[in-house]
């Protein structure tokens, strides 16, 4: 089942936006023409490889890079000497701020080493083999330092300290001491004991995540060029083409003009593409051989130094009234930053709570820095975590108070007017429409058979805005380039030559979207925060509308009278002026065929600072059944509901939601890093690091709400975040309803199951 | 730098003289081999491509049994009409390993000489009491399939032995196997248990026959004579099927590890046994 729900404020009437066409991108993937990253090639390329840490935490005494260098087939071998150190600079990236100096010492490690697979030097040879052999020639010695990678343990006093430099921000009183503890950070509003004290129930749990890795199936990869005059050129997969020249820009001490860097279609990101792990390194390695240089991770790197996100702690105690009123909540979160502070414990912190309107409360999240890779973001960053924990208290509440769980959820839910928990006053929202529609889904009354269990669960994502830049051209034929900044990862190519289309009033198949390299377009933010669709696609139909405006323009010369006299509709100039003898409308294709004679090219270019996304929520019911015996869970039937603001193009909304439920169920069941005693990663591949396949999953149902964001054009609300939010809770409320214990320690995997079973067995 | 020889014989006594090298790796499928070359767990001076020599790709039926080449992909397999009906548990041991892909090269000797304990296809051939032709230096040797893995990684062939073709035997009426596995998601994994149960029954459809044999549970793959015996005069009914769990339970000293727990892993081969039982038992009678 598809739904599309159409709420208060969609436009009527729109002829190509929330029409389902083929995608402009689909040909190129289907055939395999698509060049991802490690499809680009120059001539007299050298391969690059990376050396790594092989432990969790080291001084590195020395690097000696002498054997390797004098391989044949070496060209040059890089180690953190080779790259400046960087003062400690806070940079706003889109998804997530980070410390420059802290970017830089985790593309190459300098005086320790702080997790398994930290890169420690790099080579570049004329072969793999080469490469291979070069970095089995490099000697590093080691002092092994002791590790600590869970977040409590790193916590506490006696943990082994990362950073000698990192004193706790956010506290009262400075500390005297440094600790793996970069933050603290406090949301609190009314009186929590006394919101306490009003309630008639009270709930209270503990629950745990584990580091859970993005997956993207296209690994990092990069093709790097330093010209002897000092001019860069970078071909990479990632999610944002401007954000990796400016980090290259930063960590090698360059001018930005002086790096042009070309997208290369994009293979997953997730938020895991919105860093830099090998372009410096590739650009160094360039520098040195005076070749380029590509670089490919292995699986095996991607699991070890990128990505992945927190593992956590998060501690929730609810109030509430009989009648289901909540009075009070608290909310802890402990969120492993990994090697360097930035944990996305605030937008964790910022989320908890955002779905319901409570009085009393007061959420605490820590970040800390722990000896794995550093987090990355993904998807909807921290939000997952928190909700895990909240959305299972809400659930417990609900059965304690004898409640249905969407009749909660519903009672304490935030409407338009309420004043967010993390701050701004909500607008425009949808999401008791939202719960409406998983109440009226048929799964949600369809009856359970022995072992099976139901579970819902809410979930929020702020969505965002930001810069953006996007140029329409119109070409003599009067056909169409739209033309971003923005690398595709989710279907943002059609919802830009859609919305660009209704503009303009052509066939979306007028209209070609490109996405360009960093000297070909102004700047754009990444792709992250599900911000592309609204603050890009704002520029798009900003630039669109100039063009028509200035099509308006030209059919008035043309005629001969006033601009006013012209109007623009189904894509056509229609002249008003009762004097001219009905003259023929005059559409694209004519102006555009004339243009020399009314000024030139057809031509429209707009950057802005996007305002106003809308944020959204999700509301998911899962149905599983247990296998008592093995403790393997089958998720039977799943229903995600979102408001969506307007659905540019639904199919490609719909995969964003089921896509994100998919992520969020393999985090639910089955996904964790694992590490051994030493601190290495014992799973990093995919056959024991279990994302979901096809044959794990149901049909994901979807029911796209629209309740329109006046703020965009077209109404549209960021929607790639929001569906990975409630699964994790939903997943684990329909196992408590199938077994009837409350199971707070992620992955819910088979063993930890079975062992439940067999306690409430004896 | 090292340099990596790739031979593709057509006679055996070549593939012999060439395994015997130091640093020679026997290839059939090269589903594992091409992954552990590509990870740095094994540089090979010398690939020996065994699927040039004759019989080693191909089924056939001789003296009431089948003879399955060491190289036979999976996908041929599982495609083989009178294999399938004659030992549906083995075929559907192979059929589960790895993707459709994975099925059109990896082959049952391949799995077994890999020497994983978790190899899906070793249980169900220990179960069906298969036996391995093995050439080498030596000759000709015929082994019984539960006597090629030692331990993780490792078998009991010499220098430039190698596994020519695997014979399963002669299939009475009333007989069949069932194999099944325990893997957290639902494909493309590695069992946490495996197991094989082969069953021949009589015409009033009591067990005359019974082997089980477990992956996974120990460093090598197990045959389990008590919990075969714990079947043998039953119709499966409750008694004999608990007897069974407890006897595949007792033969079980696995490790804990990223994959499942020792205690986890003891319990889920009672519980497999069992269900793998049951199904082996239902085909049997419905092969009267």
């Amino acid at each position: 089942m598809s739904d599309v729900l159409d709420g208060p404020g969609v436009q009527p009437d729109l002829k190509v936006v929330g029409t389902r066409p083929i995608r402009p991108d689909g040909a190129d993937k289907v055939t395999g023409r698509a060049a991802f990253g490690a499809d680009f090639n120059m001539p007299g390329q050298l391969v690059g490889k990376i050396l790594r840490s092989p432990h969790a935490h080291a001084k590195i005494v020395s690097i000696d890079t002498r054997k390797a260098r004098a391989l044949p087939g070496v060209k040059a071998v890089v180690t953190g000497a080779d790259f400046p150190n960087l003062a400690s600079e806070m940079h706003e990236g889109g998804e997530a701020a980070s410390n420059l100096r802290d970017l830089a010492m985790n593309v190459i490690a300098r005086d320790k080493a702080l997790y398994d697979g930290h890169a420690v030097a790099a080579v570049a040879a004329t072969s793999s083999a080469i490469a291979d052999e070069a970095l089995r020639l490099i000697t590093v010695t080691y002092e092994v330092l002791p590790h600590v990678i869970d977040v409590e343990a790193a916590m506490s006093p006696d943990a082994p300290v990362l950073h000698a430099h990192l004193f706790t921000e956010g506290l009262e009183v400075r500390p005297t001491s440094a600790s793996n503890v970069a933050r603290r950070n406090q949301i609190t509003r009314g009186d929590l004991a006394e919101g306490f004290a009003a309630a008639d129930v009270i709930v209270e749990g503990r629950y745990t995540t584990q580091a859970v890795h993005q997956g993207y199936i296209e690994p990092h990869a990069c093709v790097a060029a330093w010209v002897e005059d000092g001019q860069c050129d970078v071909w990479s997969s990632s999610q944002g083409q401007f954000m990796v020249r400016t980090y290259c820009a930063k960590i090698l001490g360059l001018e930005i003009s002086d790096i042009r860097v070309t997208p290369a279609e994009i293979g997953g990101g997730f938020g895991g593409k919105t860093t830099v792990y090998l372009e410096p390194l590739a650009l160094a390695l360039s520098r040195q051989s005076g070749h380029p240089v590509k670089m490919v991770m292995t699986r095996e790197e991607v699991f070890r130094a990128t990505g992945p996100t927190s593992g956590a702690v998060i501690l929730v105690k609810l109030g509430a009234k009989v009648d289901g009123t909540m009075t009070a909540a608290e909310v802890e979160l402990k969120y492993q930053a990994g090697a360097f502070p930035g944990s996305p414990v605030g937008a964790g912190s910022m989320t908890a709570l955002a779905c319901y309107d409570i009085p009393n409360f007061l959420i605490t999240g820590w970040d800390v820095v722990t000896n794995s890779p550093k987090v990355a973001a993904y998807r909807a960053p921290g939000a997952p975590i928190a909700a895990f924990g909240v959305e299972s208290a809400v659930d417990d509440l609900a059965r304690k108070l004898g409640m249905d769980p969407l009749a909660l959820r519903e009672r304490n839910g935030v409407r338009n007017g309420v004043k967010a928990a993390y701050g701004p006053t909500f607008q425009n929202i949808g999401y008791l429409e939202t719960l409406a529609a998983i109440k009226d889904c048929p799964q949600y009354s369809l009856p359970l058979g022995p072992n099976q269990g139901r579970g819902v669960a809410a979930g929020f994502w702020f969505n965002v805005g930001g810069e953006s830049t996007a140029a329409v051209h119109v070409n003599e034929d009067g056909s169409v380039v739209v033309v971003t900044g923005n690398p595709d990862i989710g279907g943002s190519r059609a919802a830009m030559a859609m919305m660009a289309a209704e503009t303009l009033g052509v066939p979306m198949q007028r209209v070609r979207p490109r996405i360009a390299d960093t000297a070909s377009i102004g700047f754009s933010m990444l792709t992250g925060g599900s911000r592309t669709t609204f603050a890009t696609g704002m520029a798009v139909v900003q630039a669109a509308e100039k063009v028509v405006a200035d099509l308006k323009r030209r059919a008035a010369l043309l005629w001969e009278v006033p601009a006013d006299k012209v109007e623009w509709r189904n894509g056509a100039a229609v002249c008003l002026d009762p004097a001219k003898a009905d003259p023929k409308p005059m559409t694209l294709e004519i102006l555009a065929g004339q243009s020399a004679r009314t000024g030139g090219p057809i031509s429209a270019q707009v950057s802005l600072n996007a305002q106003g996304a809308g944020p959204g929520f999700g509301v998911h019911v899962c149905d599983v059944e247990i296998d008592p015996e093995t403790g393997h869970v089958t998720v039977l039937r799943y229903t995600a509901a979102q408001d969506v603001g307007k659905a540019i193009h639904p199919s490609y909304v719909e995969g964003q939601v089921q896509g994100g439920v998919a992520q969020g169920v393999g985090w639910a069941l089955n996904e964790e890093y694992i590490f051994d005693s030493d601190g290495r990663m014992e799973n990093a591949g995919f056959l024991d690091y279990r994302v979901p396949v096809a044959s794990d999953l149901p049909m994901i149902d979807t029911i796209l709400v629209e309740v329109a964001n006046p703020r965009h054009p077209f109404g549209a609300k960021g929607v790639g975040e929001v569906p990975i939010v409630p699964p994790l809770a939903a997943v684990a409320n329909a196992i408590r309803s199938a077994i009837g214990v409350r199971m707070a320690d992620l992955p819910l995997s088979p063993p930890k199951i079975r062992a439940v079973m067999d306690a409430r067995a004896s | 730098m090292a340099q990596l020889d790739y031979l593709a014989p057509l006679k055996v006594e070549d593939a012999v003289k060439a395994l015997a090298a130091t640093g020679s790796y026997a290839l059939a499928g090269g589903t594992d081999l091409l992954v552990q070359l590509r990870s740095g767990r094994i540089r090979p001076d010398t690939i020996v491509d065994l699927k040039r020599i004759a019989g080693t790709i191909g089924i056939r039926e001789e003296a009431g049994g089948f003879v399955i080449g060491a190289a036979t992909p999976g996908a041929m397999i599982g495609e083989h009409e009178a294999l399938s009906r004659a030992w549906p548990g083995l075929v559907e041991a192979v059929s589960l390993i790895g993707s459709t892909q994975v099925q059109g090269r990896a082959s049952l000797a391949g799995n077994l000489c890999n020497a994983s304990p978790a190899a899906d296809s070793v249980p169900a051939m220990i179960a069906a009491r298969a036996v391995c032709v093995v050439v080498g230096p030596a000759g000709r040797r015929e082994v019984p399939v539960e006597a090629i893995g030692t331990a993780p990684g490792r078998t009991s062939l010499a220098p430039g032995e190698f596994v020519l073709e695997i014979r399963l035997p002669p299939r009475p009426a009333r007989s069949s196997d069932a194999y099944l596995r325990l893997i957290p998601r639902t494909e493309m994994d590695i069992a946490v248990v495996g197991a094989g149960v082969n069953l021949t029954l009589d015409a009033a459809g009591v067990v005359i026959e019974a082997q089980v044999a477990l992956g996974a549970v120990a460093p090598t793959a197990l045959l389990v004579p008590d919990a075969g015996a714990a079947l043998v005069g039953s119709k499966l009914d409750e008694a004999s099927l608990a007897a069974l769990d407890t006897a595949a339970r007792a033969a079980c000293h696995p490790i804990s590890d990223k994959r499942g727990t020792a205690e986890y892993r003891t319990k889920i081969a009672g519980v497999l046994a069992r269900r793998a039982a049951f199904i082996a038992y239902e085909r049997a009678g419905a092969r009267a």
